[in-house]
C-alpha cells in the first residue's frame, strides 16, 4: 500500500515537474525582459512629457509678452508671427549696409522687413511690394538639453529671434544659413501672411479711429 | 538685477539675482554672467527707447549692462540651420 502510494506520488512530482519547468522558465525570461527594459527606460535622458511642454510654452509666452511691444504681442497671438523691421539694429546704426546684405543690392533706404515664425526661417521681405527676398535659417541650440531635446519653447525661439534682430541685427543675419524663398516655407504661404498682416493692421487702424472717435464724441 | 535662462523644456529659469550696488552681489552676478557666456550663451537686455518702443540690446560684458536694468536674458546662441 505504501509502495503504492510513493511511485503514486513520485509520478505526480514527476509530471508536476514537467509542466511547472516550462512555465517557470517562461517567467523568468519574462522577468529578464522587464529588467531590461526598465535599463533601457533608465538609460533615456527624460521621457517626453506634453504637460511639461505646454507649462513650459506659458512660461515662455508670458517672457515674450513682457519684452516685446504689445502691436507685436496682438500680431503674434492673432496671426502667430511677428514682423520686425530691418535696419533698426542697436549695433552700429548700420541698417543700410545690413539692407544691402539681406538684398543683394543697395536698398536706398527702402524699408525692408523680417517674419519672425517659431522653429521656422526668418523671412526677409519689403512691405512696399511685398517682394520675399530671403529665408534665413537659424537655430537657438540648448546643447545641455536638461529634458532631452535641445529644442526652446515655440515663444522663447521667437523672442530669442527678435532680441536677436533688434539687438545686433548683423551678427544673426551673418550666422544663419540664407537661403531663396521656398526652401522651407511655401511662397503662397509667406504670401498669404503678408496679406493677413495687411488685413490685420488696417483692422486694428478701424477699431483705434472707432475707439477714438467714440471717446471724442463722449467727451 | 534678474538673471533669467531659457530653457528646452521649461521655459525662463531665474539663474541668479541682485543688486549690483552691492559689492557682493555684484561679484556674483559679474561671475555668473561670465559662467554663462562661457557655456555658450547670449545675453539680451530688454530695454524700452525714449519713444516708449520696446527693444533689445545684446550685451557682452557685464559693464554693458545699463545699471538700473531689471533683467537680462541668456539664450543659447544662433546657429545656421537646415542647411
Amino acid at each position: 500500500m505504501l509502495v503504492a502510494i510513493g511511485a503514486t506520488a513520485i509520478v505526480i512530482l514527476a509530471l508536476l515537474w514537467e509542466v511547472s519547468v516550462p512555465w517557470l522558465q517562461r517567467r523568468a525570461r519574462a522577468r529578464r525582459a522587464n529588467a531590461q527594459a526598465r535599463a533601457a527606460d533608465a538609460a533615456l535622458p527624460v521621457a517626453y512629457d506634453p504637460g511639461r511642454e505646454r507649462r513650459a510654452e506659458q512660461r515662455a509666452r508670458e517672457l515674450l509678452k513682457s519684452c516685446v511691444n504689445e502691436e507685436e504681442w496682438a500680431m503674434y497671438r492673432d496671426l502667430g508671427f511677428i514682423r520686425v523691421w530691418g535696419g533698426q539694429s542697436h549695433v552700429g546704426g548700420d541698417g543700410v549696409r545690413v539692407g544691402s546684405l539681406v538684398s543683394g543690392r543697395a536698398l536706398d533706404g527702402v524699408p525692408y522687413a523680417y517674419l519672425i515664425y517659431p522653429h521656422k526661417p526668418i523671412v526677409a521681405y519689403l512691405p512696399q511690394t511685398s517682394r520675399v527676398l530671403n529665408e534665413y535659417c537659424v537655430e537657438f541650440p540648448d546643447e545641455t538639453r536638461p529634458y532631452g531635446s535641445a529644442r526652446l519653447p515655440d515663444s522663447d525661439d521667437v523672442l530669442a529671434k527678435w532680441m536677436a534682430l533688434k539687438g545686433d541685427e548683423r551678427r544673426l543675419i551673418t550666422t544663419a544659413n540664407m537661403h531663396l524663398p521656398g526652401r522651407q516655407i511655401d511662397p503662397r504661404q509667406i504670401a498669404r501672411d503678408i496679406w493677413r498682416l495687411g488685413r490685420w493692421e488696417r483692422e486694428r487702424l478701424e477699431e483705434g479711429r472707432r475707439a477714438h472717435g467714440a471717446g471724442s464724441g463722449a467727451a | 538685477m534678474k538673471f533669467l535662462r531659457m530653457r528646452p523644456g521649461h521655459g525662463e529659469q531665474l539663474i541668479a539675482e541682485g543688486d549690483p550696488e552691492v559689492a557682493e552681489d555684484e561679484e556674483r552676478l559679474v561671475a555668473e554672467f561670465r559662467h554663462q557666456l562661457e557655456q555658450g550663451m547670449w545675453a539680451a537686455v530688454p530695454i524700452e527707447s525714449r519713444s516708449g518702443r520696446r527693444e533689445a540690446e545684446m550685451v557682452t560684458d557685464f559693464r554693458q549692462i545699463p545699471r538700473d536694468t531689471g533683467r537680462v536674458i541668456f539664450f543659447p546662441r544662433a546657429a545656421g540651420g537646415a542647411r
